[in-house]
């Protein structure tokens, strides 16, 4: 497997403030890397040190084999797409397409050659000799994406490009995105902070929290054992529920107040006697029924009931006020009041130590 | 579309009490106060160009409000071409053509200086680049007065006091706070995402300066272009210090006629040869008040 792009203990500064802090990734050729994180992160400053837009204070970058760390934005084989399309307002469609390539003093067939296929693959031929101000929002994103296109480099850049569209021309342009990723099949680094987007585009995430990565893997990874208790709280919506208790009995059970849960088939590390644990438990690994195993269940009385078109969340409280959501298929409705038990599947759980917040 | 228009208008009728017509009390005090201020501003014009168009007999009979008689435009031609300043008898001409020759140069220079300035302070942040624009602004906070005899000292050792190309230059100089500011705010007011795809896409320093941002900062060339016209136009101080007689701007040789001791003094060609002076700020205002003011709404005066 060779590298497309490594990034290697960088650092960045901004004066005294510390904004990315020893990064390290190693990102494969061909591969679709997801940078998620919340607000204010770095993840657009970690995309601008790779595109070079900003000097970085301590670190290498690495792109195709070569040290880029110091190299021009042009000179990095790079192509980016920003949330804000930037596009240059007063050269038409096809001036936005071919400003690189003149830069770069490109001959005027081969200019033509690459424009004609972007435009073909985003079909965006009609446009051509517009002015982005007579685009829509969706024809500018094209447009924007053709930018990178035409240049004809091996690696994209994406910073949160769909976040100013909506909910129905983000899901068609994020199907095209995968789409012309398995095109083409360049490396493409994409900043979102929408899951959804996330994890259906990533070969892997790489989850961000106040510039350094918290974990790095696949999406099923990262969703079904997330390394810390940010990891686990950021990723999944509704949030994974968290029971604040104990490991007990050398590992064999969780004490949750009064509950105690079997945890045989856990798919983790040694657990150990922890006298502060927390297991996280997500929506949809928890299934409503009315008798109560010893051991696998955890007594809780429904609250209210949300059907949201394909599934439907039950909001349930369990022992001591402990909100919990559940799913549940959308014919189940749960009427408030009942008492149920909720039936835990151990091998799909998370347990962190409360110390350390790591998984364990 | 229009008749789309009309059909809603048939539909949705306005509603509330009925908007009070012309003869309110507001309305009344409104108009009154603007009028009462036009003819403030007006009347010393009026004056102006009534006298400018009398003979000298007629200015003597001292009527200043009433129309000429008979109208003469030789007050202007004597302004224009034969009034005397000092020993030179050829009129305004001559103000006006060095006038024209010290505001061409020194306008076309500090506005370029300026905007690469203030391009370069908002994008191409150097070490220290907060610094130096607060010490340009912090230069237009230093009076005039002050400044006056160490320059005439530079110009002197650089052998240039005395010349049009003093004069430029200290035009040039003094205009530099305001329109950097001017750009610098006009240019940080643009997405910087525009920029960095520049800069991804191979623009260096100048090919971005000239073909995405000077296209996208046409409001603004045009706010900096009346302000320093204007402004090199109509000054006087630095003209009078910096330049020798046969170089005098207009404004000063204006002074010069009008104050002039010798023989009569001849009220018409002093109100021609004024009348001319400002007839170049005010074409431009007239020609480019538009512009001016969509230029200002543009960001020009923003943070
Ligand atoms: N030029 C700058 N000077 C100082 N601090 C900056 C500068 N640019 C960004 N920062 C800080 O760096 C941090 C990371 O910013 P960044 O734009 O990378 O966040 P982000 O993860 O992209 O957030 P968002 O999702 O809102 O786009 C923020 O705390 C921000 O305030
Ligand atoms: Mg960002």
């Amino acid at each position: 497997m060779t590298h497309s792009i490594q990034v290697k203990d960088l650092s960045l500064n901004f004066g005294s403030v510390s904004v990315l802090k020893n990064m390290n990734i190693d990102v494969a050729e061909g591969e679709f890397i997801v940078l998620l994180g919340p607000s204010g992160c770095g993840k657009s400053t970690l995309l601008n040190c790779l595109a070079g837009l900003l000097d970085i204070t301590d670190g290498e970058i690495w792109i195709k084999g070569k040290n880029v760390t110091w190299a021009e934005p042009s000179d990095r084989g790079i192509g980016m797409v920003f949330q804000s399309y930037a596009l240059y307002p007063q050269m038409t469609v096809r001036g936005n397409l071919s400003f690189g390539l003149k830069n770069a003093k490109m001959p005027k067939e081969e200019i033509d050659k690459r424009i004609a296929r972007a435009a073909g693959i985003l079909q965006i031929e009609p446009l051509l000799d517009r002015k982005p101000a007579a685009l829509s929002g969706g024809q500018r994103q094209r447009v924007a994406i053709g930018r990178a296109l035409v240049r004809d480099v091996d690696v994209f850049l994406f910073d949160e490009p769909l976040s100013n569209l909506d909910a129905k021309l983000r899901s068609e342009l994020r199907v095209e995105i995968k789409r012309l990723h398995s095109r083409l099949n360049n490396t493409m680094v994409y900043v979102t902070h929408d899951q959804i987007e996330a994890l259906t585009l990533a070969d892997r995430i790489a989850v961000m929290r106040s510039g350094i990565i918290q974990q790095l893997a696949a999406p099923q990874e990262i969703y079904n054992r997330p390394s810390n208790l940010f990891v686990a709280g950021f990723i999944g919506s509704p949030s994974m529920n968290f029971l604040h208790g104990a490991t007990i009995d050398g590992g064999a059970a969780f004490q949750f107040a009064s509950t105690k849960i079997n945890l045989a088939g856990y798919e983790g590390g040694a657990i150990l006697d922890r006298p502060k644990a927390i297991l996280g438990l997500r929506p949809e690994h928890l299934h409503i029924q009315d008798h109560s195993e010893p051991g696998l269940t955890i007594p809780a009385v429904v609250e209210i009931d949300e059907p949201m078109g394909a599934d439907s969340l039950v909001w349930l409280e369990a022992e001591g006020g402990l909100k919990m959501s559940v799913r549940v298929p959308v014919e189940r409705r749960m009427a408030a009041g009942t008492p149920v038990h909720l039936k835990v599947d151990i091998s799909k759980a998370s347990i962190f130590d409360t110390a350390s917040e790591q998984r364990v | 579309m229009a008749d789309v228009a009309i059909h809603s208008a048939t539909v949705v009728r306005p509603r509330g009490a009925k908007p009070k017509t012309r003869f309110s009390g507001g309305n009344i005090m409104l108009y009154g106060t603007l009028f009462v201020v036009s003819v403030y501003y007006l009347l010393p014009l009026w004056v102006m160009v009534m006298t400018s168009l009398k003979g000298m007999p007629e200015i003597r009979m001292g009527n200043i409000f009433a129309p000429p008689v008979e109208i003469t435009f030789q007050p202007w031609v004597k302004a224009w071409s034969e009034a005397c300043t000092g020993l030179n008898c050829d009129g305004l001409s001559r103000g006006f053509w060095n006038s024209v020759m010290i505001t061409v140069p020194s306008v076309i220079i500090s506005i370029i200086v300026a905007s690469v300035n203030g391009y370069a302070l908002v994008n191409w942040r150097f070490k220290g680049s907060e610094v130096f624009f607060t010490i340009l602004i912090f230069g237009s906070f230093i009076p005039y007065q002050i400044m006056l005899y160490p320059i005439v000292i530079l110009l002197r050792e650089m052998h240039i006091y005395g010349t049009l190309y003093g004069l430029i230059l200290v035009h040039t100089i003094f205009g530099m706070p305001i329109l950097t500011l001017l750009f610098r705010n006009y240019f940080s007011s643009l997405p910087e995402e525009l920029f960095k795809a520049a800069r991804v896409d191979g623009a260096g320093f100048w090919r971005i300066y000239f073909q995405i941002m000077v296209p996208m900062s046409l409001p603004i060339f045009v706010v900096a272009l009346i302000l320093q016209i204007t402004g090199i136009w109509n000054d006087f101080l630095f003209g009078v210090v910096f330049t020798k007689p046969e170089i005098y701007p207009m404004t000063v040789q204006l002074n010069n006629i009008v104050n002039s001791v010798q023989g009569v003094k001849e009220y018409n060609v002093n109100m021609a040869a004024t009348l001319l002076t400002g007839l170049v700020p005010l074409i431009i205002y007239f020609v480019s008040g538009k512009l001016f003011v969509r230029g200002i709404a543009a960001g020009a005066v923003k943070g």
